[in-house]
């Protein structure tokens, strides 16, 4: 497993007198997929809200390493700056801009990649030129990449849902992270749209990216994830690889009752 | 086309709305010299009316279903396959070059062809169609409904007037100072709207114009108030004083060359790496922060690009006029900018440029119903939003053409 690149250390987010993550820990290595498991109403959800900076936690620290840099700290930075830093995001009820074509979804995950502005539009130089028609391949290539390269020119409502899922991920891919979250990716999915998921998260780790997934297809995260860490009424029950979690009496405890 | 069936339906709605209307419509009681008045003649007109009105609307529908219903190479009316013709236009080079060369030669040539009256008119009309160019930055792109358009139109006009009239500045300096105002002052209501979307934005933005206006109406001292300000000069042709004639010529070719302008910059604007951005942030704001744009500079820039086209348009409107006062600048002028938009197709280039002609020179052509525009005016907009929502001339998002199983290659 390679060196860690995030790490967060007492998360807490409370709303009022709710505490809806508690003092969560949790960290991710270098291509490795982890899992936050737990029931509906965890804190999962506002737990990835924290890390993507729509919401600013009360306490706790999330810390950046990147080879070659120190580490920074990302607490309090806006949504943009934390995608900017290579954190990219999908949602758990998806959010495409479906009013546009896919290839254009795509090609708005470029847009922190690259710089050309009001000028470089309206005199179309060439530096923006160039850049134009790298933001266009390199979104073609990583529609590609997930399959969805012969809808290019569609809108993105009128995608089937697993495909919209994909898109999402594409265009959360579109802005070169090295850190993929991913809320739900299989909610609504049927068992091949998931077995498809399954191999494409897969890839994307081979590419060297990790993955942090919230997901309640068990069949899933067991088979594809390395670690899992399990959260119930906000707090870290548990974590540990697929097998021990399974055998954690206190999550059994929290899924199933006593 | 239409069958018995349905004419028996539209002559029982024309007998309901007789006798609902009756008592109303026929009876006229006159307490004074206690007599009853029995005005069969409105009946009558009820009964055609809506007897006319349900045929009409019944026809209309029988035509949609029928056009859903036929295949794919069945021909429709202003269609090429499954493509509307504006569409299949506007994508193929080979008619869209000759045919705008075409529009442009016209527009050159429309004051040799027609009276000063009507170049006049044509002049309106034209400056309308930058504003409404303008305000499709901000409402049709970014998606930022802003009702104080009008705000940044006052901006420039009086940033003219005034500066002509305390430091003797000619128009053609004016008019990148008036725009450069005009954008300064977006800026100035972006940043205190950051946060607010839909109809909160729109009344932050109608109060924003509707106070520019009353500080002009009521600061004395810095703007003569009501009265206005008069003797602006026309735009001078190279230190050359125009007859009138000429200036009104002059300012026309101005307008066109203004109205080129905004078209070829706003339509690279919406294909750049910016203009993709205002529509992401229309779409789904969370996503597209999420998505790494910044949320401020986006929403800044569609505030400031969008009023430069207000500040400028505002500088010809004090050149043309020689005269400005506030209340050339009321909540009116926006509601009209905002229906150009809205008519004509929110982020369609074409159809802006459709839907202010449409707006401006109808009601120019038709004053005898002047009386009834607003009526006209509103009930334009229920039918447009009832039966074509996304305008006159949809806009289509742009395609990429790629050869299979290599990467890349731009259309």
């Amino acid at each position: 497993m390679g060196e860690q690149i995030l790490n967060v250390t007492g998360l807490s987010m409370h709303f009022g007198g709710i505490h809806a993550v508690d003092q969560v820990d949790l960290d991710i290595n270098q291509g490795e997929i982890v899992a936050l498991i737990g029931p509906n109403g965890a804190g999962k959800t506002t737990f990835f809200n924290c890390l993507t900076g729509i919401y600013n936690p009360t306490f706790g620290d999330i810390t950046l390493h990147r080879s070659g840099k120190k580490p920074a700290r990302l607490n309090g930075l806006k949504p943009n700056q934390v995608t900017t830093k290579g954190m990219a995001r999908t949602f758990q009820n998806i959010r495409l801009f479906h009013n546009m074509t896919v290839l254009e979804n795509v090609m708005i995950g470029r847009h922190c990649r690259t710089s050309s502005f009001i000028a470089g539009a309206i005199f179309r130089t060439k530096h923006n030129r160039r850049e134009e028609n790298e933001i266009i391949e390199k979104s073609y290539s990583i529609l590609e990449k997930v399959g969805l390269e012969k809808y290019v020119n569609d809108h993105a409502s009128n995608l089937s849902y697993g495909a919209q899922r994909r898109l999402e991920i594409a265009r959360a891919l579109a802005t070169d992270p090295f850190l993929l979250l991913l809320d739900e990716p299989a909610a609504g999915m049927n068992p091949q749209e998931t077995k498809q998921l399954d191999e494409l998260i897969c890839r994307i780790r081979d590419d060297g990216l990790a993955i942090l997934l919230i997901e309640h297809d068990m069949k899933l995260v067991m088979s594809i994830s390395d670690r899992i860490f399990v959260m119930d009424y906000g707090k870290k029950i548990a974590q540990g690889t697929p097998l021990e979690v399974r055998e954690n009496p206190a999550v059994i405890k929290a899924y199933l009752g006593e | 086309m239409i069958s018995l069936e349905e004419f028996k339906r539209s002559f029982k709605v024309a007998l309901w709305f007789m006798f609902l209307t009756f008592p109303l419509l026929v009876i006229k009681v006159n307490p004074i010299e206690r007599t009853v008045l029995w005005k069969w003649e409105n009946m009558a007109f009820v009964g055609i009316g809506a007897f006319i009105l349900s045929v009409l609307i019944r026809a209309f529908f029988i035509q949609k279903e029928r056009s859903r219903n036929s295949s794919k190479n069945k021909r429709r009316f202003g269609y090429i396959g499954d493509e509307p013709l504006v569409q299949f236009i506007l994508r193929e080079p080979k008619y869209l070059y000759p045919l705008s060369g075409g529009v442009l030669i016209f527009a050159l040539l429309f004051p040799a062809l027609f009276d000063t009256y009507q170049t006049n008119i044509m002049t309106t009309a034209l400056m309308y169609v930058v504003l409404g160019l303008g305000l499709n930055i901000v409402v049709g792109l970014a998606g930022l409904l802003d009702l104080g358009y009008v705000a940044f139109y006052l901006v420039g006009a009086y940033s003219y007037a005034l500066l002509n009239y305390h430091f003797d500045i000619g128009f053609w300096m004016a008019l990148p100072i008036g725009a450069m105002l005009a954008a300064l002052f977006g800026i100035v209501l972006g940043f205190p709207v950051l946060r607010l979307r839909g109809d909160y934005l729109a009344i932050v933005t109608l109060g924003f114009g509707e106070i520019i206006r009353l500080v002009m109406e009521n600061w004395n001292a810095f703007s003569h108030g009501p009265s206005g300000i008069s003797n602006i000069p026309r735009p001078g042709f190279f230190g050359m004083d125009l007859s009138l004639d000429s200036a009104i010529l002059y300012i026309y070719y101005l307008v066109v060359a203004l109205v080129i302008i905004t078209i070829f910059v706003v339509n690279r604007l919406q294909d750049s790496r910016l203009g993709r951005a205002w529509i992401a942030l229309r779409e789904d704001e969370i996503a597209c922060q999420a998505m790494g744009i910044d949320k401020t500079k986006t929403k800044l820039t569609a505030f400031a690009l969008g009023a430069t086209w207000a500040g400028l348009v505002g500088v010809i409107f004090a050149a043309k006029t020689t005269f400005i006062n506030p209340a050339s600048f009321t909540f009116l002028e926006s509601a009209i900018i905002l229906s150009i938009v809205v008519l004509g197709g929110m982020g369609s280039i074409l159809g802006v440029i459709f839907g202010a002609l449409v707006l401006i020179l109808l009601p120019e052509y038709l004053r005898v119903f002047s009386e009834y525009r607003m009526l006209a005016f509103g009930g334009i907009l229920v039918v447009m939003m009832v039966f074509r929502p996304q305008g006159l001339i949809a806009n289509v998002r742009r395609t990429y053409q790629f050869k299979k199983s290599t990467k890349g290659g731009d259309s």
